[in-house]
């Protein structure tokens, strides 16, 4: 069932730059379990776009299955939504963003629908580095089959019925920094004010952005012994950096302590502002991401924030070269090259 | 003995890999240009290099561009299959060889005429590079049969200034190999032989194309400017050709930069959702694949079909089950295309059968598919596709305007007091869609492969399911009258029985329709151009007590599907099928059919 959410707003709710309230970035009322970390990634998301004063209809958001792929139901409303086929949103985010290239594409998959069926889509979208926000709403279990480990549940995590996994995790940000993405981040679904500033900043990067969101399964993954327990997440938690993202021509409020600072600059103007927790680590140098990551794991530490990005980088239809309008506006003028023209193909054919 | 003029299969054996390809192509093209019909057919291997590999062409002044059994001129060039190709030739046929080394005496017919031109001498002769005496080699074949058969000299010098236009430094060397040939087949052998060709004006203004490549360009011409691909014999050249053109046609001429986006997926899976996401998103988009691929593609399939999204596909269709035979001709895939995908679904196939065909119907393909928002395959196979034919010339109409079907755009939506994707508001099935980014308050709605209401919203309904897939099935209905008509061969019925065909089974088909005629035999014919089938397919069943289905698969898949979709008495249609991989002949069809009316008339 989808349940619609009354559409009267107060007048003398906040609004945003281009007048719209929060409310107007929230979407029907989700029937995920209370409580389930998925939902609060999808209140992270609509605080994001409401601060960043995005257009609703400027924004497509695209997911595969799973209770995670559900989630656009329950934001952002006024935003096209394509609920796709199991581990199959990269490619159809592929296509859109080929069709319109203005549009921002929130791409959001789930541990089983990414690390398993949809792994060769995945790593492919971050090869071509198209340009999305890719999120993953990582519960270490397939939610919505009820609770099969996924290919991230860590070797060793417990499962509910008590089974204790034998495998190896699949880390998808070690993976997306092998692979040379150009945005990689980790957060925890618990932890809006780390994960709102990291979203905005996946949105303004040109590119493939990747945020894995640690997000408990309460119903399935919660229990004792489990590495993707709200308990477990908060013992183990770690991060790279404190850090706040400014728009475009806003000032800078946020002052951190020299020497720990740094200032990355984005494409479009604006900045991320960081307070370095680590100071071997340094977001713009992909091996000391690497290196960072490593310490984080033989600590048995859940590593999260802004963990690399590129500040260089170059989207898929720069690097195809495609024109600057977008392909869904051009019509017979610029598309059909006429009768004359294939009198002459037609004459190479004599 | 009267020589025969004009009326040939002259077959040429290579190895694959060694540059034969041009040069065949060029004899094709020469005999073209001397205003005779050919019909070329590449017999290739699934291999890069070093397997034997045939090009057969058919060469008929009446216009007959079916293939034709029986070898009146074989070309051997590849030691490998030497015994082979001998063997194939019709008795008083000719065997043309490379007499550089011997034939084994113990190899040789007495039945046939032997041929030797001794081509790797003469190319070493003249040139020295060992890879360029093995290019001229095939110029000096060539060369030789312009003597033996009387193919015109200056028409072939015409195709090679042509052909090195931009490398004119490599004109006169392959002037010097053709003339090398040419001279040494005139001094040796009473030219021309017995089989030869002479100039006619039998070709009117037709051109010479490749399917594949005629698809292409229907699909520029169609407006496509999105393609997902993944490469798969014998369909990549589909993509391969809509890039070529679109590097000239589809250039921003102030920046330069590209009026469209081609990516080669990771798999057919990826191909096919990217075809989804980009039509989704108000592009126009196509994917080009065979047998494995559609499979692949078929949960996608599913999708489209049901969220109602168009797509466009083309099915180059190769020979079957799993990888099959994936350089051979077939067309296995109908059922498959027909109704790919779980669940109840049903897809509109347009069946093309000439290069001119494919042009037309790739670019109606992307009509259909937006005004019905649902996927439509263009059901193509590899002798089409991959081998040049003698087609009418492409034309498009000026006037012609893209039909994008029901899209509200931002000034509809403001109009409107509330928005139903999936409400049926002109009682024809299909619905009006958004785009997304069109409006900032009004018409987004979510697309999902769910079941689901008017709104767009999620519903676990059966009455609701059930009235979205009758409304989904109306569409069906409706499409009837949109695609195109199949087509008759007679003014009014003459005979109780007839025959159906469709796609490269045409040529055969109507070959034989005169050979039946000479026989006696009179028989009505209907060309298969669509499904969903319309109400002429239906009066036409109607009205024939017996009706020959002539198919390149097994088990008659087109058969089943009329059976199916037109509930008819399964008796009535009697399946005539060849499926060996090669193109069908019209001896063929006609040997299937009198087998069976003679059971008929016997019984
Ligand atoms: C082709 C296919 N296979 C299997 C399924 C069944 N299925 C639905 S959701 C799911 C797993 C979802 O796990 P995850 O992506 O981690 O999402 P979560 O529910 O945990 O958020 C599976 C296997 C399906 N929908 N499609
Ligand atoms: S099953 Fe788990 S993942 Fe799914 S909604 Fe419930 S808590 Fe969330
Ligand atoms: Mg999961």
């Amino acid at each position: 069932m989808t349940y619609i959410k009354p559409t009267f707003r107060h007048p003398a709710l906040p609004k945003n730059k281009i007048s719209f309230a929060k409310a107007d970035y929230e979407g029907a009322i989700s029937t995920l379990c209370a409580g389930c970390g998925h939902d609060s990634i999808s209140g992270s998301i609509v605080q994001a776009c409401y601060e960043m004063s995005i257009e609703p209809h400027k924004l497509a958001k695209i997911s595969g299955i799973g209770c995670s792929s559900k989630t656009p139901t329950y934001f952002l409303s006024n935003s096209h939504g394509f609920n796709s086929v199991h581990g199959r949103m990269p490619s159809v985010t592929t296509g859109a963003n080929m069709a319109n290239r203005d549009l921002i594409y929130l791409g959001v998959s789930g541990d089983g629908d990414t690390a398993s069926i949809g792994m060769g889509q995945f790593v492919h979208a971050i090869r071509r580095n198209l340009n999305m926000v890719y999120i993953v709403m990582n519960n270490g279990c397939y939610g919505l089959t009820k609770g099969q480990d996924s290919a991230t549940a860590d070797f060793g995590s417990v499962s509910k019925p008590g089974s204790v996994n034998q495998f190896q995790a699949i880390d998808l940000v070690g993976m997306a920094l092998e692979l040379n993405a150009t945005f990689v981040a980790r957060s925890f679904s618990g932890d809006k004010t780390q994960l709102i500033p990291l979203i905005k900043a996946a949105m303004s990067h040109p590119g493939f952005a990747f945020i894995d969101v640690i997000s408990p399964c309460v119903t399935f993954n919660n229990n004792k012994g489990s590495t993707k327990s709200y308990d477990f997440v908060r013992d183990h938690i770690e991060a790279t950096s404190v850090l706040d993202f400014v728009p475009q021509k806003d000032e800078i409020t946020v002052s951190y302590e020299e020497g720990n600072s740094a200032t990355v600059p984005l494409h479009d103007g604006s900045l991320i502002e960081l307070r370095k927790l680590s100071p071997e680590w340094n977001p713009t140098d992909r091996y000391s991401a690497f290196v960072r990551l490593q310490k984080a794991k033989m600590k048995g530490e859940i590593l999260t924030g802004l963990l690399y990005i590129d500040p260089e980088s170059t989207e898929l239809h720069d690097l195809m070269g495609t024109t600057d309008v977008p392909l869904n506006t051009l019509r017979e003028a610029e598309l059909c090259p006429g009768n004359a023209t294939l009198e002459s193909i037609n004459q190479n054919f004599r | 003995m009267s020589a025969i003029v004009n009326d040939m299969v002259i077959r040429f054996a290579n190895v694959n890999g060694t540059g034969s390809a041009s040069a065949n192509s060029m004899f094709s093209k020469a005999i073209f240009r001397m205003g005779l019909p050919v019909s070329p057919k590449n017999i290739f291997p699934s291999n890069i290099q070093g397997l034997p590999t045939w090009y057969e062409v058919r060469i008929n002044e009446n216009g007959y561009l079916g293939r034709r059994a029986g070898i009146d001129v074989m070309v051997g060039i590849n030691p490998q299959s030497f015994a082979k190709d001998m063997a194939s030739v019709k008795p008083g046929g000719y065997f043309v060889y490379d007499s550089t080394k011997p034939l084994y005496e113990d190899m040789m017919r007495e039945d046939i005429h032997f041929i030797g031109i001794p081509m790797m001498k003469i190319s070493m002769d003249f040139f020295e590079v060992p890879r360029l005496q093995q290019l001229f080699k095939n110029i000096i074949y060539v060369g030789a049969l312009a003597a033996l058969l009387d193919i015109e000299m200056e028409v072939i010098k015409q195709i090679i200034e042509e052909q090195f236009e931009k490398k004119p430094k490599l004109v006169p060397p392959n002037f010097k190999a053709l003339d090398a040939g040419y001279n040494y087949a005139k001094e040796h052998y009473d030219c021309p032989l017995n089989v030869r060709l002479e100039r006619r004006d039998n070709v009117g203004d037709h051109i010479l194309m490749e399917g594949n490549e005629a698809t292409a360009l229907g699909a520029i011409y169609g407006g496509a400017t999105v393609a997902g691909w993944y490469p798969i014999t014998p369909s990549t050249s589909v993509v391969k050709a809509f890039e070529t053109h679109c590097k000239k046609l589809r250039i921003d001429p102030k920046t330069g930069k590209k009026n469209y986006a081609i990516v080669q997926a990771e798999d057919e899976l990826a191909a096919m959702g990217m075809v989804i996401g980009a039509t989704w998103n108000g592009a126009r988009a196509f994917t080009s694949t065979s047998g494995p691929g559609v499979s692949l593609m078929s949960e996608f399939i599913g999708l489209a079909y049901f969220a109602e999204i168009p797509v466009v596909l083309v099915n180059v269709q190769r020979g079957g089950p799993s990888t099959g035979m994936p350089t051979r001709t077939q067309q296995p895939d109908i059922l498959s295309s027909a109704y790919a995908s779980h669940g109840d679904t049903k897809h509109i196939l347009l069946f093309p059968s000439t290069p001119t065909e494919c042009f037309e119907m790739m670019a109606d393909c992307f009509d259909l598919a937006d005004r019905f928002q649902t996927p439509v395959i263009l059901m193509s196979d590899l002798d089409l596709g991959m081998n040049d034919h003698m087609t009418k010339p492409l034309k498009w109409d000026d006037n012609r305007t893209y039909d994008l079907g029901k899209v509200y755009d931002a000034e509809d939506l403001e109009k409107l007091e509330e928005y139903g994707r999936y409400l049926d508001i002109d009682n024809d099935g299909i619905c009006y869609r958004t785009i997304p980014g069109t409006h900032p308050t009004k018409g987004s709605f979510f697309t999902r492969g769910t079941s689901r209401d008017e709104y767009a919203r999620y519903s676990e309904s059966g009455a609701v399911y059930v009235r979205v897939v009758n409304r989904i099935l109306k569409k069906w209905e409706t499409a009837k009258k949109y695609v195109p008509k199949p087509q008759m061969y007679q003014e009014e019925y003459k005979s109780k029985k007839g025959i159906i065909f469709f796609g490269t089974t045409t040529y055969a088909a109507l070959e034989a329709m005169e050979m039946f005629e000479k026989e006696g035999i009179k028989l009505d014919a209907m060309r298969i151009t669509a499904f969903p089938f319309n109400e002429t397919v239906e009066d036409f069943i109607e009205q024939h007590e017996e009706i020959f289905v002539i198919e390149q698969n097994r088990d008659a898949q087109l058969r089943s599907l009329i059976i199916n979709e037109l509930d008819i008495i399964p008796a009535k249609l009697i399946k005539a099928v060849n499926y060996d991989g090669m193109p069908i002949t019209a001896q063929t069809i006609m040997d299937l059919i009198m087998e069976k009316l003679s059971v008929a008339i016997n019984n």
